[in-house]
């Protein structure tokens, strides 16, 4: 028997969300933690982490990605480090009241991703104008920044096809 | 012995059963559990919250069972870098192989039970072994 496909997005159409291709999660894995002041190397690296997982910060110490098996795992793992740390979390699931507010966060999640692919976009362009192998260097930079994003990016938004171009554009030397 | 983790294996999961049958327990018997609470009382858990042979600081499951069991054969931490890297891509170390190797385990995962999980990726660590312990050996790249 084919192991359960862990499928979390209910398709919307049409497009409700200024042109972006959301899909609404049926449900949100949260983490709610809470971190000593002092020492401060824990708490930096919590939210360099929570950074690079992209998550939709609920409140002070609750933030939330939408369901599925490895953004799950993710919070989970990372509640456990920060119990380890001497702080205190937890990893819920959860649905939103009203359904607007799981629009919102989705919505929001999509805008800072779209924020992301922006920068990408004008650091290609000005790559574009370098010599070789600087262009080269900034061409493997962006792509592994792409990558980065991708594994956050769970609302895919317009600017992703068009980072991924201006990045596919700088000519190698 | 009776080890337990949690369902729906990937990378972590899979290559700790491999190290395990491997290294620690060659007839090892592994359940498959949907929460820490239902780790039967005889069974070992990894790789799940709760459980000591899991993620610690940052070392995913695969490098705790590395050091729990005093297991320092270079190879397997060579491996472990893969696991990590397709585990967790913290950039923590420079392994390539691990976005191709993620890319297929969780395709397979997508086609296939947890049992059967553990007998498609128990040879492709079988081979990943033999890959880097040439390479140990000759110093290159193996052909």
């Amino acid at each position: 028997m084919p192991a359960p496909v862990s499928a979390p997005y209910l398709a919307l159409s049409p497009m409700w969300n200024d042109g972006y291709d959301l899909r609404m999660p049926i449900e949100w894995v949260l983490l709610s933690y809470r971190l000593p002041r002092e020492p401060s190397t824990p708490r930096i690296a919590t939210w360099r982490k929570l950074k690079r997982l992209g998550v939709a910060q609920l409140n002070d110490g609750l933030v939330a990605l939408p369901d599925d098996a490895r953004t799950r795992e993710a919070l989970e793992w990372l509640a456990v480090e920060i119990a380890e740390a001497g702080g205190t979390a937890t990893t819920w699931l959860a649905r939103p009241g009203i359904e607007q507010y799981g629009r919102d966060l989705a919505a929001e999640l999509a805008q800072a991703r779209a924020a992301e692919y922006a920068a990408i976009i004008e650091e290609a362009q000005a790559a574009a104008e370098f010599a070789g192998a600087a262009r080269r260097a900034a061409k493997k930079r962006l792509q592994a920044e792409l990558h980065r994003i991708g594994r956050r990016d769970y609302f895919p938004p317009r600017e992703r096809a068009a980072a991924h171009e201006a990045v596919a554009a700088i000519v190698e030397p | 012995m009776k080890w337990a983790t949690r369902a729906n294996i990937h990378i972590d999961r899979a290559g700790c059963a491999w190290l395990i049958r491997r290294e620690i327990d060659p007839v090892a018997e592994f359940v498959f559990v949907q929460d820490p609470s239902q780790v039967p009382a005889d069974a070992t858990g990894f790789d799940m919250t709760g459980v000591d042979l899991s993620h610690h600081g940052r070392d995913c499951s695969f490098e705790t069972i590395l050091r729990r069991y005093d297991l320092t054969d270079p190879v397997l931490w060579r491996i472990a870098e893969i696991v990590h890297e397709a585990d967790l891509d913290d950039e923590r170390y420079h392994a390539p192989e691990a976005a191709g190797l993620d890319v297929v385990l969780r395709g397979l995962s997508m086609i296939s039970d947890d049992e059967r999980m553990l007998a498609l990726t128990g040879p492709i660590f079988d081979g990943l072994y033999e890959f880097f312990r040439r390479e140990r050996q000759l110093g290159r790249e193996p052909a």
